[in-house]
């Protein structure tokens, strides 16, 4: 985990922590862009997102959440899965290969999503797709040091840090990142393209006065523990709240396009202008989209937007987990944001608890 | 919500080199028009290999520019002789695109995806078949295999039902079923036309001609939706246990891998988990039926 507590004394000291000084920082990722694809959060007018970057200076490391998760560097919104020419039937050929990538500014919420896809892209069905492209990608997160807004509730579902999933973690430090290293791609990353230090007695200090200033900030939002969330969802199946979200529910799929969770796609043909060659390509799709279900004769097995919400919410709260032992949400709040009628997950979960507390189903 | 105990998500990784995406091409060595909307296409597999397949399971159909579409396997692995057919309803893009080719073309092909019938566990039992309309497409592989190890079960009853007269599947062999002493065929049909002598009916009107020993009879269906909950009643009032029900499920394998989300039925992912389900399995799914 990033680290809470670092022991004092020399001899004890944790031989991962590092510090990269701000200018250090500028270097390193000044050194990285000649042989990397660089993404990080960049501002925009309407908010922050996971861009590429061609210059240190477009990064801002401290801000507060992005529109889309960076997902979109793992899982793109459109990728071609292979490109075809239709002679003969067919030949199909490869897709282009993805340059290595550093992430920088991951989240620990969006730590915690990525390492969920990882679960899903690389057990079952072997996804060589997603896994080539994450094989490729290092990711450097950054501590969370206050919530992002009202909708943050990452202390609730345990994702306000994280223990593992990053190469290179950063803890602000004010004019210095206290740099935890978690792979060993994330140590040569270091070694070779900056000029980091050893941190010192007062900076372990500091590291620690940070982080115990850190926790009072985030609040709890969840009437419950996040563990009881899984038998919460199993016994709400029937509730009345699925009737009342469907109702209000825009089946725009907002919520699923910014989720950092969900993986569904679609896939589908593009053809060029000779009508020979083309490519298959997936798309992000969403479940809360009318005909997601909907099979050729034309039946659709989740018709109302009250079984479409009731599915999505089944799976962010009890599917993924059991399938895949990690929560399907990880509190990072874009879908409360994002949503047009104030569906959030907070008071969706919030109230199935209470309904189940009261007994009133 | 249920566990599917018997048959968990499967958690083997499968090879880490090989792309489940990429389809490989297989030839169309036939096309057998049935109906004004169905054609059975036979293919075959690069150098002739077997598809390796069991009765129940499906196929993704690429027509490359057009898309993939999840088919089921309507031969059965004992007439697979390196090829295998599948029987297409024209409904929508990709099975348009597939009635439109012809014999020597190329289709690109995934699969076999999913669960079938454990077919095995059926030897020595009594089978009823209640498929509707195009159900009769996935059941045929399995009534075949039956067919061909005949010796091994019981009793074979097949009640077949069709909207009317011209959209009854495979014909010819509905004829040598009906001509076989040891099969026990009942068809109708749901509107008759003149030519129809036969029972005029919803499938659930048949059951009240066949009588059976439930304790030792199997009982499959797979039909449009709407079918399922009527033909479970009259499996139920035969005395059919629930072990002893399978459904073959519709649903949308978009990517026959158990990622894309589309086939979920609550948290089943429809294309490995089924497309065939012991109805025991499935009755606490909410969204199953």
């Amino acid at each position: 985990m990033a680290p809470l507590y670092y022991s004092l004394t020399t001899e004890e000291q944790n031989v991962s922590l590092t510090i990269l000084s701000k200018t250090a920082f500028q270097d390193f990722v000044a050194r990285l862009l000649p042989d990397y694809r660089v993404v990080g959060p960049v501002p925009h007018d309407i908010g922050y997102s996971f861009e590429e970057i061609h210059d240190p200076s477009e990064l801002q490391m401290g801000y507060p959440t992005t529109i889309l998760p960076p997902k979109k560097w793992l899982l793109p919104t459109k990728e071609t899965l292979f490109k075809f020419t239709r002679v003969n039937g067919g030949v199909i050929e490869d897709p282009p290969e993805t340059p290595p990538t550093v992430i920088l500014g991951v989240h620990t919420c969006d730590l915690h999503a990525i390492q969920l896809l990882d679960t899903v892209f690389s057990s079952g069905q072997y996804d060589i797709h997603y896994m080539e492209r994450r094989k490729k990608t290092l990711i450097i997160s950054i501590e969370c040091l206050a919530p992002c807004d009202e909708h943050s509730f990452c202390k609730d579902m345990g994702t306000l840090t994280a223990d593992e999933g990053y190469d290179l973690h950063l803890t602000d430090l004010g004019d210095a990142y206290a740099v935890d290293v978690g792979t060993q791609a994330g140590a040569e990353l270091l070694q070779k393209y900056s000029s980091s230090t050893t941190a010192t007695k007062e900076e372990i200090q500091k590291l620690n006065a940070v982080i115990s200033a850190k926790w009072p900030k985030f609040s709890y939002r969840l009437d419950f523990d996040v563990s009881e969330l899984s038998s919460i969802m199993e016994l709400s199946m029937k509730s009345p709240l699925w009737e009342e979200l469907g109702n209000r529910c825009l089946a725009c799929g907002s919520c699923t396009n910014v989720c950092p969770t969900c993986f569904c796609f679609d896939v589908k043909d593009e053809v060029e202008l000779d009508l020979v060659t083309g490519q298959r390509v997936r798309n992000w799709d969403s479940c809360q989209l009318d005909d997601f279900a909907t099979v050729a004769g034309g039946h659709n097995f989740r018709a109302s937007r009250a079984l479409r919400q009731r599915h999505r919410f089944m799976r962010k709260g009890k599917y993924i987990l059991d399938a895949h032992k990690h929560l399907g949400c990880v509190g990072c709040g874009r879908c409360a944001r994002a949503c047009l009628v104030d569906i959030t997950p907070v008071s969706t979960f919030n109230e199935l608890y209470r309904q189940q507390e009261a007994g009133s189903h | 919500m249920v566990a599917i105990a018997s048959y968990p998500q499967t958690k083997t990784v499968t090879s880490t080199d090989r792309d489940i995406y990429a389809p490989e091409m297989g030839t169309i060595i036939d096309i057998r028009p049935l109906t004004a909307l169905e054609k059975v296409f036979t293919i075959q597999l690069p150098k002739g290999r077997s598809l390796g397949h069991r009765p129940g399971q499906f196929m993704e159909v690429s027509v490359f520019g057009i898309g993939e579409a999840p088919i089921s396997i309507s031969s059965s692995p004992s007439r697979s002789n390196g090829t295998f057919e599948l029987c297409v309803r024209k409904v929508g893009d990709v099975t348009t695109a597939l009635h439109n080719l012809k014999v020597g073309d190329k289709v690109g092909l995934r699969g076999p995806f999913g669960r079938g019938f454990p077919y095995e566990n059926f030897r020595g039992k009594d089978i009823l078949f209640a498929p509707g309309g195009l159900g009769l497409a996935p059941l045929r592989s399995l009534i075949n295999q039956v067919l061909d190890e005949r010796n091994l079960y019981g009793r074979v009853i097949i009640l077949y039902g069709a909207r009317n007269p011209g959209e009854l599947l495979f014909k010819d062999e509905l004829k040598a079923w009906s001509e076989r002493d040891d099969v026990e065929l009942m068809l109708t049909v749901d509107r008759g036309d003149e030519t129809w002598t036969g029972n005029v009916g919803v499938i659930t009107t048949l059951f009240k001609y066949v009588s059976i020993y439930p304790r030792n009879t199997v009982a499959i269906t797979c039909g449009p939706p709407v079918m399922y909950r009527f033909v479970l009643m009259e499996f139920f009032g035969k005395g059919i246990s629930e072990g002893n029900i399978y459904l073959s499920l519709e649903r949308k394998m978009k990517c026959g891998v158990g990622k894309c989300g589309h086939c979920q039925i609550n948290n089943v992912y429809a294309c490995q988990s089924g497309p065939v389900f012991p109805y025991k399995e499935i009755k606490g799914l909410e969204e199953a039926l």
